[in-house]
């Protein structure tokens, strides 16, 4: 029972760092129609700098700066790439954030060398008991930050002008234009927001129990991908709920993989991807994704 | 107040559908244009909004100005920033949108608060019906209140001149009746209208002036009233038999569909 609440607040807390990530693809698609392959370099971007910039800034300004520097490259890869190829297909430009994503992946990952970046996070590596569960303090402060950002963000897109100006662009853009919004603003704005959440995720991601910033930390990034896709590609609360079960899946088959063992080792590592296609196969457009409401 | 001179626009650099239009809307009035399917209405509407290049249109040369200024090369936001906004065909409201949302969506170009209230205010005096749907979402109202969201949406915005395309597009007599008051209404408080529309009925009703489009090119022109009453008017778009029909108050004769004329849209 122990080891079961156990895994469950840790596979939360992942699930959380997760949401985070995919939450920031749902924007960017829904305001650009891109599906944006370049969140895991985005995030390694953002794990490097923080490292890089933690001995000299000490550690708080380095991931302000971190994290502004992930926003600022999300920034640049929209206004100087995906603004100007607009009404391009959608798989070209899906082709595109991939041929960005390894460029700047293969650049992060020469700078790093064969090093493993150490991230000075304040609180440590030790590890919290609630009761009898143990969770690393990081994934503890993580799950709180994102649980915040996530509200933060709902919020803002359910009341504020962004948040209407983005949702009726997604529904129908040229009509959103001829309303005087303009989709540009919006969709710039979307990716600097993703920029943002990435950063913070990275910031998480590379604490305890992960062993620092290292080329790993982006495979562990694009299992937000299946998070994204199985909530449903359109849908922010989707992004929430299959960050949270992409994490917990991962928790658990790890946590229990010595009866898993007849599946083979590292089990724990393909899960994500084994339950999206699972979701999918029986809701194509993912658990949230749209069903046209209209009446007929 | 908008002046349109010989305007050309082609479409993927092939398919000429607007071929020297010019035409005319004067300050506080309602021009209707009148035209079938591929007359080029559409076109034109996307050119003063500046919607072409998402249909991968281009103005090839003619003017388009407001005022004094020339609208070539501006894109939507800023023709709507100018007091220029388009009710699109087949109204387009943002059915995942709340009634609220949408009409809030409408007036994102503005930021004055007081201006946005006062918008509102008129939006729910003219359509008494969104204030009580105010928080359902749009895909759920009828077509008719759809079509009056759409009209409010862009009325959120203020606009000097609104540009309507089709607003009687695919709803009930009686509802194009109330669309046709509300134009009225919407221009008598000081709202300059271009309508377009292949509902004769409704739009010589309303308008002042009146354009007839045919492939393109401005056919006829003139005062709505007097154009209401020229044969080819009578024959083509209001599905009377001129000649017998002349001017009178009769009942209309429907003619049966042939030819070029539009029996369906007679009410």
């Amino acid at each position: 029972m122990t080891q079961f609440l156990s895994l469950l607040l840790n596979g939360i807390s992942l699930g959380a760092i997760y949401a985070l990530i995919a939450l920031g693809f749902v924007v960017i698609f829904k305001a650009s129609e891109v599906v944006s392959f370049t969140h895991g370099s985005l995030l390694l971007l953002g794990a490097y700098s923080i490292a890089r910039l933690s001995e000299p800034l000490g550690f708080y300004l380095a991931v302000v700066v971190g994290v502004a520097i992930t926003a600022f490259a999300a920034f640049l890869i929209e206004r100087l790439i995906i603004n100007r190829l607009r009404g391009a297909p959608v798989i070209s430009l899906a082709i595109v954030t991939i041929g960005v994503d390894i460029i700047l992946l293969t650049e992060l990952i020469r700078r790093i060398g064969s090093d493993i970046l150490n991230v000075p996070h304040p609180w440590g590596g030790g590890s919290v008991r609630i009761g009898d569960v143990g969770i690393s303090e990081n994934r503890l402060i993580a799950t709180l930050v994102a649980g915040v950002l996530i509200a933060l963000f709902f919020l803002a897109f359910k009341f504020s002008n962004w948040g209407v100006a983005m949702r009726a662009s997604a529904e129908d853009g040229e009509t959103a234009a001829l309303m005087g919004i303009r989709l540009g603003r919006v969709s710039v704005l979307a990716w600097v927001i993703a920029g943002v959440l990435a950063g913070v995720a990275a910031l998480f991601l590379v604490g305890s129990p992960t062993p620092g910033v290292s080329p790993t930390a982006y495979s562990v990034a694009l299992r937000a991908f299946p998070a994204a896709i199985l909530g449903g590609l359109d849908s922010t609360g989707g992004a929430l709920v299959g960050g949270l079960l992409i994490g917990l899946a991962e928790s658990f088959a790890a946590g229990y993989q010595d009866q898993l063992l007849f599946l083979g080792r590292g089990f724990g590592d393909v899960v994500p991807y084994i339950v999206m296609i699972a979701v999918l196969l029986f809701r194509p457009s993912g658990l949230f994704g749209t069903r046209e409401l209209t009446r007929v | 107040m908008l002046s349109i001179d010989d305007l050309h626009v082609t479409y993927g650099g092939a398919v000429q559908a607007v071929r020297g239009v010019s035409m005319a809307v004067p300050d506080g009035e309602v021009v209707a244009v009148l035209g079938s399917n591929g007359a080029g209405k559409s076109t034109l509407l996307r050119a003063i909004s500046g919607t072409l290049r998402l249909h991968r249109g281009r103005i090839d040369s003619g003017s388009i100005r407001f005022g004094a200024t020339d609208l070539a090369g501006r894109d939507p936001a800023q023709t709507v920033r100018m007091g220029l906004v388009q009710v699109p065909e087949g109204r387009r409201i943002f059915g995942r949108l709340t009634v609220e949302e949408n009409l809030r969506a409408g007036g994102m170009a503005s930021r004055d608060k007081a201006a946005k209230a006062r918008a509102q205010d008129r939006v729910y005096d003219l359509f008494p019906v969104l204030r009580e749907r105010s928080s359902q979402r749009g895909a759920l109202l009828s077509g008719g209140e759809q079509q009056m969201l759409a009209i409010g949406r862009a009325l959120m915005a203020s606009p000097k001149l609104l540009l309507l395309d089709e607003p009687s597009l695919g709803l009930a007599p009686r509802i194009i009746g109330q669309i046709g008051q509300v134009i009225a209404e919407i221009n008598r408080q000081g709202t300059s209208v271009l309508l377009v529309e292949q509902n004769a009925t409704m739009a010589l009703g309303v308008a002042h002036l009146a354009y007839v489009l045919d492939v393109g090119e401005v056919s006829l022109s003139g005062e709505a009233r007097e154009l209401a009453r020229t044969d080819e008017v009578q024959r083509l778009y209001l599905g009377h038999d001129g000649h017998e029909n002349d001017g009178g108050d009769g009942a209309p004769r429907r003619r049966a569909a042939s030819g070029r004329t539009l029996s369906r849209w007679v009410q």
